[in-house]
């Protein structure tokens, strides 16, 4: 079943268009990405997907509903964290969470238990009663996650998750978003500009430039469509030199001491590439393919997109 | 609309301005001046010092009007000397309009942290991605800026109440104040002048994002007080009961008007420019 699905959506601030045509679906319990530069449009497509804004044109139906009229009822059942935490930092996170809580709708009983439930998943709960204005940056982004789960949301949206995170910090922002699928079966819709982030937790991703769509899918079905070509990781037993043009099949060529990278443009050239360097006497212990990473397809992309709009 | 939400979200704004230094100092510090400091002032410094007391109502400035007092205090001055007319004259009167500035002060300084301070701490966000609807979060801010200032108010008037009679008993020797020309100054236009602050520094609020930014241009209002403070002083205009529910009816229609102007604007799209 589709929680949300996008047709031809067009917005618009007075002349610029801030996303162009977009469309797409994301099913239960998957876990999808927008991922593009600052000012592609990812945090417009989720104002927009929870009724923040109205659409120029297009449909949107969240959870079977449309967000432009029924929006509160589409927020008390999705789950936001914001770029910056959006924390009041004079009140306590104990306050903090009471407040959105109730703002929800939730019974007060239930509001208790989860409140205490969260603070304690995110190590918090020593620090409840404290301003947050005194919390570390990780802190308040944990808070803030805490917040986006308090109402137990079908759909959670993670706008820059692990942005101004240090690497322990986000690799628990990480798991988490790993847990939340395994454990509930929530979708996730992910905003982020950390290709490996989205690489790593990601069924589908959407790759947004300047409001378009420049490519969708999984990444088998991206790098199937999109192969920027080849690299050819070849081992040599020890450092050899190899004259530039000695390589017909060769996009490029990295090297570094024994270990070159080539990159031909088609899988077929590879065995042409190994007898030619066999040829040239390269002392060759292993040769490997790589293919293509999400980061590869990604930059190819963007490079294409601001070419086209040169 | 959902109620229980709108006191959740007033509840929300109290917590979290009256943390503010900004906005509880000059709750504190004008109702302090006005409803104790200046009647104690105007009931003690006459006592102390006879002489300046005589300075005080020889000044030519201050006779015609000792001579020319409104209908609606000369009950209360019959059969005084000169000393305690100035009293009835001065806490009776004259510092009716302070009155006027207390309940514009209040809801301008909670409106302008409420409305202009959450988007410049950029809480605002997070705060539109709950259920509530424009119309919900227009009012609950609304009621967080109306509600303390007209509690302040009243709570100052009872104060006042209490100095002034407890202050000018062995004075005067009766229990004088309030009178009548108060009641539709506490009670009518004190409310509307809530009501009026708080829209203007909302519409205020739409094009200065900063909490000192829309408090200080929601200043501007004071403006409206000072005819009425110096038309007294110079005996042009008097707070009588029916010019008090006339200004007062004046004041509502236009608080009323600027509230509709205000939650018309009030709508996410807007408040989410430039974040």
């Amino acid at each position: 079943m589709e929680t949300i699905a996008v047709q031809h959506l067009v917005h618009a601030f007075g002349e610029r268009r801030a996303l162009d045509d977009l469309s797409f679906t994301v099913g239960e319990g998957e876990v999808f990405a927008l991922l593009g530069p600052n000012g592609a449009g990812k945090t417009t497509t989720v104002r927009l997907l929870n009724g923040l804004y109205r659409p120029t044109a297009g449909t949107i139906r969240v959870l079977g509903l449309d967000p432009s009229v029924q929006g509160g009822q589409v927020r008390a059942q999705t789950g936001v964290l914001t770029e910056s935490p959006a924390l009041y930092e004079r009140l306590t996170a104990r306050q903090n969470l009471r407040f959105f809580g109730e703002m929800m709708g939730m019974p007060a009983a239930d509001l208790r238990r989860r409140m205490d439930d969260l603070l304690g998943f995110f190590d918090l709960a020593d620090r409840a009663d404290e301003r947050v204005a005194t919390f570390s940056k990780g802190m308040k982004q944990r808070l803030a996650l805490a917040r986006a789960l308090l109402n137990r949301p079908k759909i959670l949206f993670l706008d820059e998750p692990t942005a101004g995170l240090d690497p322990e910090a986000s690799r628990q922002v990480r798991e988490l978003i790993a847990s939340l699928r395994r454990e509930n079966g929530q979708a996730v819709f992910l905003c982020t500009h950390i290709l490996t982030e989205a690489e790593r937790l990601c069924d589908r991703v959407l790759i947004l430039n300047r409001g378009r769509a420049l490519a969708m899918g999984s990444l088998e079905e991206l790098q199937r469509r999109f192969n920027p070509g080849v690299w050819v990781e070849v081992q040599l037993l020890e450092p050899h030199l190899i004259p530039a043009g000695e390589l017909p099949f060769a996009l490029q060529v990295q090297a570094q001491d024994a270990l070159l990278r080539v990159q031909v443009s088609r899988v077929e050239d590879i065995p042409a590439l190994v007898s030619r360097l066999a040829g040239l006497g390269a002392p060759i212990v292993r040769v490997e393919p790589a293919r293509p990473s999400l980061e590869d397809i990604y930059f190819t992309l963007q490079a294409q997109a601001e070419e086209e709009t040169l | 609309m959902n109620l229980q939400r709108l006191w959740t979200l007033a509840r929300k704004d109290w917590a979290d301005a009256f943390k503010n230094t900004a906005v509880v100092v000059p709750m504190i510090v004008l109702p302090l001046i006005f409803v104790v400091l200046m009647p104690v002032l105007f009931i003690i410094v006459p006592s102390l010092s006879p002489q300046m007391s005589q300075a005080f109502v020889s000044d030519p400035d201050i006779q015609p009007l000792l001579n020319n007092l409104p209908a609606f205090l000369t009950p209360y001055t019959q059969g005084l000397d000169v000393q305690r007319t100035v009293i009835v004259l001065m806490l009776g009167m004259m510092l009716a309009p302070m009155f006027l500035i207390l309940p514009l002060m209040t809801s301008t300084v909670i409106a302008a942290d409420s409305f202009a301070g959450e988007r410049e701490r950029k809480t605002i966000e997070a705060l539109l991605y709950t259920p509530a609807s424009d119309v919900e979060l227009f009012f609950g801010k609304v009621l967080a800026a109306f509600l303390p200032a007209l509690g302040l108010t009243w709570g100052s008037f009872l104060v006042y109440t209490l100095v002034v009679n407890l202050a000018s008993y062995w004075t005067m020797g009766w229990v004088w104040f309030p009178i009548p020309t108060w009641y539709p100054l506490i009670f009518w236009i004190s409310p509307a002048l809530s009501l009026l602050g708080t829209a203007f520094t909302v519409l205020i609020s739409a094009r200065n994002p900063t909490f000192m930014g829309a408090y200080q241009l929601s200043g501007v209002l004071v403006v409206l007080v000072l005819p009425l403070l110096f038309g007294q002083i110079a005996g042009v205009v008097y707070l009588t009961v029916e010019a008090g529910l006339l200004v007062g009816g004046a004041i509502w229609a236009v608080a009323l008007a600027l509230t509709r102007l205000a939650v018309r604007g009030f709508n996410r799209q807007r408040l989410l420019a430039g974040l």
